[in-house]
């Protein structure tokens, strides 16, 4: 593949030098065999502060060529700031077509949401992760997770839903609902909201996990089974709404609530853009 | 499942040696625990006891020495040959420690019923009412007040701590219990209820125990047979009431006439 650059010369292609991507699809390759496991990896700096998407670009440049078609969501919104300047920032330094269309990207690059289309076979979709870690706030020493991970003990998961249930009457986390993948792994789904854990389970797009900051890459694999915890008495629910999209008229997609006056009205409108508009 | 019979011992420790450095923290330490026994290790501080504890348990390699446990379902193991996950499954279920600060044994930030919880959920549990049943049954057995069940360690005392370490303990229903002294630190009172409340847990549960106390008050009242260690090594051992009654040894004579008279 000549990828040694485009027009100015200035960057190679996809920004990262060749034998970074290469390191990158190492892991991604480490990280897809054992799905949700953590693999390290050495993180570069990128050109945006962490926590804008530095992990999630990194595994975009490492698996970008230029027939892709690429899409970026941020809360699953094609036209908001984070999501622009990524999507500008490939079609310029990768020279891809890049599209608002869930069914036409053969990248999502994504933060906080899943789209509400359903993904295909051969869709591979790239979440940016703030905290790869699912037992941090539980277990603050890295020596002791990585055990905890290695012989599959996540008893103290648990507890953390069973105190959830004890404080509040239900498993009050609504975000970051964190996964069993394939029977082994406890894994974080990023910040999504536990909406969308469902679209994970068995999904027939690829799900590559990228987290800049704590430099880990981690999976999951087409069809690969993702169960929420839960207990057997309180099983996992995802939100319903009484209202429906006001633009679309949607009962099914994840709503964003807007406060519209100083009257405190309110509005409910689907957080996923592309779909709302297809809808209409 | 195979009952272990009289003839096995539960434990068995052999020549069990610990150096620090050039520190020699217990030396050549021998005993067998059987099934339904207390066995106390006395000795002023520093002269090896939680040091052994802790080889007995797992949490310190002895360098030289073994120890055999003869385990509820797959015969006899050696501890420190077992794989960490063999034996982190091991203290998790067959076995508990109550440590002398309730602090280390407890998670401080989740609710009592999520500590006593925790392990049945370490090894599958996942029904909430039940988890939550034998969490109250639990406390209600170490003389805990129901409505604590969603409090947090922190709001309670030192006492109520301690007896929600070992509620958190044997809820697993664990065959040995090692414990370092578990009525370190508290006033009186409240050390003769956990003194009470262990009795007879031990007794109606049939646990064997390994404790670790300075107290020779406690050892009497708790354990049927006695280790005294001195400068890590075992000094003297044999029935409770006969070495407290009849020491031989000239520092375990020193120590029984310490006992402060009332």
């Amino acid at each position: 593949m000549p990828d040694t650059n485009m027009t100015e010369g200035a960057y190679n292609y996809a920004y990262l030098d060749e034998q970074t991507k290469r390191m990158i699809r190492r892991a991604i390759l480490k990280a897809v065999a054992v799905p949700g496991y953590q693999v390290p990896f050495g993180g570069r700096e990128m050109p945006l502060p962490y926590g804008w998407g530095t992990g999630g670009i990194q595994v975009t440049a490492a698996i970008i060529g230029r027939d892709d078609t690429l899409k970026v969501i941020d809360q699953g919104a094609d036209d908001t700031t984070n999501a622009v300047s990524i999507r500008r920032f490939f079609a310029h330094v990768a020279d891809v077509a890049t599209t608002t269309r869930t069914e036409e990207a053969t990248i999502i690059q994504t933060r906080h949401r899943v789209p509400e289309t359903p993904l295909e076979d051969g869709q591979i979709l790239v979440f940016q992760v703030p905290i790869p870690e699912p037992l941090r706030m539980l277990e603050p020493r890295e020596t002791e997770t990585r055990t905890l991970h290695a012989l599959s003990e996540y008893g103290v998961m648990q507890v953390s839903l069973y105190e959830s249930i004890a404080r509040h009457g239900r498993i009050s986390k609504s975000y970051n609902y964190p996964v069993q993948v394939n029977g082994r792994y406890i894994m974080s789904p990023s910040p999504i909201p536990k909406f969308d854990n469902p679209k994970l389970d068995r999904s027939p797009a690829l799900q590559l996990y990228g987290a800049g900051r704590e430099k880990r890459i981690y999976a999951v694999p087409p069809y690969t089974p993702v169960k929420s915890l839960d207990f057997d008495d309180h099983p996992f629910e995802v939100e319903r709404w009484t209202e429906c999209c006001a633009f679309c008229g949607s009962t099914e997609s994840f709503l964003d609530e807007m406060i519209i006056d100083d009257a405190g009205k309110r509005l409910f409108v689907c957080s996923d853009t592309d779909y709302c508009e297809g809808r209409r | 499942m195979n009952t272990p019979t009289l003839s096995s011992p539960l434990l068995s420790a052999r020549n069990i040696t610990k150096r620090f450095g050039g520190r020699i923290a217990c030396h050549d330490v021998n005993f067998d625990l059987w099934p339904g026994e207390v066995l106390g290790i006395v000795g002023e501080s520093g002269s090896g006891k939680t040091t052994l504890l802790n080889c007995l348990a797992g949490r310190l390699t002895p360098d030289e020495g073994s120890v055999a446990y003869e385990t509820a379902s797959a015969g006899t193991v050696d501890v420190h040959r077992l794989s960490e996950a063999r034996r982190r499954l091991l203290t998790r279920t067959e076995w508990g420690f109550v440590n002398q600060d309730a602090r280390e044994g407890l998670r401080m930030g989740v609710s009592a019923g999520a500590n006593i919880g925790e392990r049945l959920m370490a090894v599958g549990a996942r029904h909430y009412g039940e988890i939550r049943g034998s969490a109250a049954d639990w406390l209600a057995r170490v003389e805990i007040d129901a409505d604590r069940l969603d409090d947090r360690p922190t709001t309670f005392s030192g006492g109520m701590r301690q007896r929600l370490q070992i509620a958190r303990n044997l809820v697993s229903g664990p065959r040995l219990v090692f414990m370092d002294e578990p009525t370190g630190g508290l006033d009186v009172s409240v050390q003769a209820r956990i003194l009470d409340l262990l009795r007879g847990l031990v007794e109606r549960l049939h646990l064997s125990a390994v404790l670790v106390t300075h107290d020779l008050g406690v050892a009497r009242l708790l354990t049927h047979r006695l280790m005294v260690m001195q400068g890590g090594a075992v000094i003297e051992e044999g029935l409770t009431d006969q070495v407290l009654d009849d020491p031989q040894h000239a520092y375990t004579q020193m120590l029984v006439a310490s006992i402060l008279p009332v």
